[in-house]
């Protein structure tokens, strides 16, 4: 194969400076005098979920190398949050996963909550559950959409950010906003919630089975759905185990853990569900996991609604001093009023201490370590984001296969690159 | 059937490329409709009513952008390859029949431009030609998506070439002509079972070739489950890529009258193109029947693309040639089996 004529200067692939699309440090020959093509997937790439841009050398359309470069997302959200108090960061976690912020936004209240030694009421984590359950489903609608479509069904992203705009109906109906929620809060809940949302809910819970049926309905048995899905990106349960895959990555070779069964938080030992495992760990045994972790999520939300429908105990743990006084109180009495002025002018002093606290996020184990020095922010605060580590298995997965396979190697980790570059 | 002064078969030729160039405008507004509605849309609402200004819209906003020729292209190749995707695409319609010869004005007219004996090796041959508008486009852009998609479209078309002109040898050897005026003529024919009468449509006598001829076309006009050389989730726009405002348009509708002018291949080999109640009657009637024939195919064009995922490029290959060429060369030998049968050559 003739190179492709090029104007731009000859480089060191370990330079990160390019322009341009075509990268660089161009053919270099096999063993067998056949040429490698170097192709720059990304990061202006459709199917990359953003801007993550893998280096790729070719032979033919079949890849020898896969190098995934990151950090075009970067936005220091672990350094930001040294200088933010503890509520503040909340928001900062929302634009981690943007398809999950729920999710975020608990993993880091409960490390909070762990460090302070808090615990929400009861009625307050079950609605956690609930809100954090439809955002796995939400999540998971989002990643089925733009994997089938990468995979080439074109309608299948339409109908399920059909399903996914209730949830985002039901997440603005409870917290005022539809992506970046900023939805939890250190102990509990101190909203009310707000008429109509639990028809809402119950709506969107009576309906999506069947449109559950309808995605499987189109994919799981389509010819060509199969062939572009199975015995594609085999990840075996030792190189799951090695990579540290965690989330449906890991159970789609197999092994069963997941972090609201191992460890379990918030309420999820007393409720019923099973964690799907995979068998063969290819594309297709995910995608099989991910679908019945939406049924079972389908299930936990209907679990804790008919325990805590007819529920109107508080939400927040007013009773510890490192939570906001409730409003009436603030209006009334002057205890409370200080407490708020303190609170909201400098923040309430967590204890000296390091805790580290893992959810099951939709993708995998999402971790927050936070080290304090007793001030009112964290000394450190490290986010152990599940698409970040997952995405470390795409240069092993991409071992030999073929250029459309990569898009499909990229969808089947479910990466959103605000949570990998952080 | 017969001669005609030159100028009724200009305006005929006139008549046939303003339709042809109208139908294609409005086969992406069809496109964006029906796929719409597939997707629970409601497609292009806010130009004219129901969007049907939308053709015009797009030709406009499209004629308004610049003509960008990347600094790594081969200039003049990069300029000229959508011009043969595009007329090539449009020359195939030269063969295709709207109708026998019809009195119009008390002049006789032949409703097609022209009548070669060979017409549908001619289709072949100008799609075969259009494919260099792709490999050409792709190589000189200087990109390597481009450079990909136009491999995998020479590949893909040498493959499904074959399929294409194969699945048509059943019909040649029935009907002993390749001009497409004979062959659809042939399928004027009424059968009699009984009772009923049927058309001679050649997809009841030859199932297998239509259905090869219709996966190929699929894959010949490169649209999904089979388009790989624009595969948008992994070549950005293959041969595409580079090119922007008309060019970038000449592709797009070269596209869409290959996609037309298969749809009239197989309306007319397959499903009796002009045929139809009242067609032999009234020649309008018979347009008109080719007209929707047309409009089914395409929406079976359209429906492949909203439900089925994309083949991988080893995977179209291997359904080419593993399955698709033995069972077309079965078919072959099955009909010439039968032929010689009503010939009486055998037993």
């Amino acid at each position: 194969m003739e190179p492709v004529k090029t104007p731009f200067n000859v480089m060191d692939s370990t330079q990160t400076e390019y322009s341009g699309t075509l990268m660089v440090e161009d053919e270099h020959e096999l063993a067998s005098g056949e040429r490698v093509m170097t192709l720059n997937m990304g990061p202006q790439h459709p199917s990359t979920h953003g801007v993550m841009r893998v280096l790729l050398k070719l032979d033919g359309e079949t890849v020898i190398e896969c190098d995934p470069m990151i950090g075009y997302l970067h936005r220091g959200t672990e350094k930001l949050s040294e200088t933010k108090r503890y509520a503040q960061i909340v928001p900062w976690t929302d634009r981690l996963d943007y398809t999950a912020a729920p999710q975020n936004n608990l993993g880091y209240v409960l490390a909070v909550e762990k460090l302070l030694g808090l615990n929400a009421p009861e009625r307050a984590q079950y609605w956690r559950v609930i809100m954090v359950e439809l955002s796995r489903i939400a999540s998971h609608l989002v990643w089925l959409g733009t994997h089938a479509l990468d995979i080439g069904a074109l309608s299948m992203s339409l109908y399920t950010f059909r399903e996914r705009e209730m949830i985002m109906d039901i997440f603005e109906t409870f917290c005022g906003a539809r992506l970046t929620t900023n939805m939890m809060e250190i102990g509990g809940f101190s909203r009310q919630l707000p008429d109509g949302l639990i028809p809402q809910i119950r709506n969107f819970l009576r309906v999506f089975p069947s449109k559950l049926k309808e995605y499987t309905d189109l994919l799981s048995a389509n010819p060509i759905w199969l062939a572009r899905t199975k015995g594609v990106g085999v990840i075996t349960p030792e190189a799951a185990i090695s990579y540290s895959l965690t989330g449906a990555c890991l159970r789609g070779s197999g092994i069963n853990y997941d972090v609201r069964k191992a460890d379990p938080y918030l309420v999820y030992d007393q409720l019923d569900f099973e964690v799907p495992l995979g068998q063969f760990g290819d594309v297709f045994d995910r995608y099989l996991v991910r679908v019945e972790e939406l049924r079972q999520a389908h299930k936990i939300v209907t679990q804790a609604l008919n325990y805590i429908e007819n529920d109107d105990r508080p939400m927040m743990a007013y009773e510890s001093a490192y939570v906001m006084p409730p409003h009436m109180g603030t209006m009334t009495t002057a205890e409370d009023m200080q407490r708020h002025f303190v609170w909201v002018i400098k923040g309430f002093s967590a204890p000296v201490g390091e805790v580290y606290h893992a959810i099951e996020h939709g993708k995998g184990e999402f971790g927050i370590h936070i080290v304090s020095d007793g001030g009112s922010m964290p000394y450190r605060l490290r986010l152990r984001t599940p698409d970040y580590v997952n995405l470390g298995v795409l240069p092993h997965m991409a071992q030999g296969a073929m250029l459309a396979d990569m898009v499909a190697l990229i969808g089947t980790i479910d990466i959103v690159l605000g949570s990998v570059d952080r | 059937m017969g001669d005609q002064p030159i100028w009724i078969t200009f305006i005929v030729t006139f008549a046939i490329m303003t339709v042809l160039l109208l139908s294609m405008a409005y086969t992406t507004w069809y496109e964006r409709k029906v796929l719409a509605r597939f997707q629970d849309r409601l497609g292009p609402t806010r130009t004219g009513k129901a969007g049907l200004m939308q053709p015009l819209a797009d030709a406009v906003k499209l004629m308004g952008k610049e003509d960008l020729v990347p600094d790594a292209a081969d200039r003049n190749v990069f300029l000229f390859a959508p011009l043969i995707t595009f007329t090539t695409a449009l020359l195939s319609a030269a063969v295709i029949p709207w109708g026998g010869t019809v009195q119009i004005f008390g002049t006789d007219v032949n409703l097609y431009p022209t009548d070669i004996n060979v017409g549908a090796l001619f289709i072949l041959a100008t799609g075969s030609i259009g494919v260099y508008g792709i490999i050409l486009g792709g190589w000189s852009s200087g990109n390597r998506y481009s450079l990909l998609g136009a491999i995998r479209s020479a590949a893909q078309v040498i493959s499904y070439e074959l399929i294409l002109g194969f699945s048509l040898v059943g019909i040649f050897i029935i009907t002993g002509t390749m001009s497409l005026t004979d062959i659809m003529f042939k399928q004027h024919e009424m059968l009699s079972f009984g009772p009923f009468e049927i058309s001679n449509w050649f997809v009841l006598t030859q199932p297998l070739g239509f259905v090869l001829f219709v996966i190929a076309a699929v894959a010949e006009t490169n649209r999904a489950p089979f388009d790989l050389p624009e595969a948008e989730s992994e070549l950005v726009a293959g041969f595409m890529t580079e090119y922007s405002a008309m060019r970038f348009a000449l592709y797009f509708l070269g596209e869409y009258i290959s996609m037309i002018i298969m749809s009239l291949f197989a309306a007319t080999l397959f499903l009796g193109g002009t045929s139809g109640p009242g067609a032999d009657k009234f020649w309008g009637l018979g347009i008109m029947w080719l007209v929707l024939k047309v409009m089914a195919f395409l929406f079976f064009y359209i429906w492949l693309r909203a439900t089925l995922p994309r083949f991988r490029f080893d995977q179209l290959m291997g359904l080419a040639w593993k399955v698709l060429l033995p069972l077309a060369i079965l078919n072959i030998v099955v009909t010439a089996f039968f032929r010689l049968i009503g010939n009486g050559q055998v037993f």
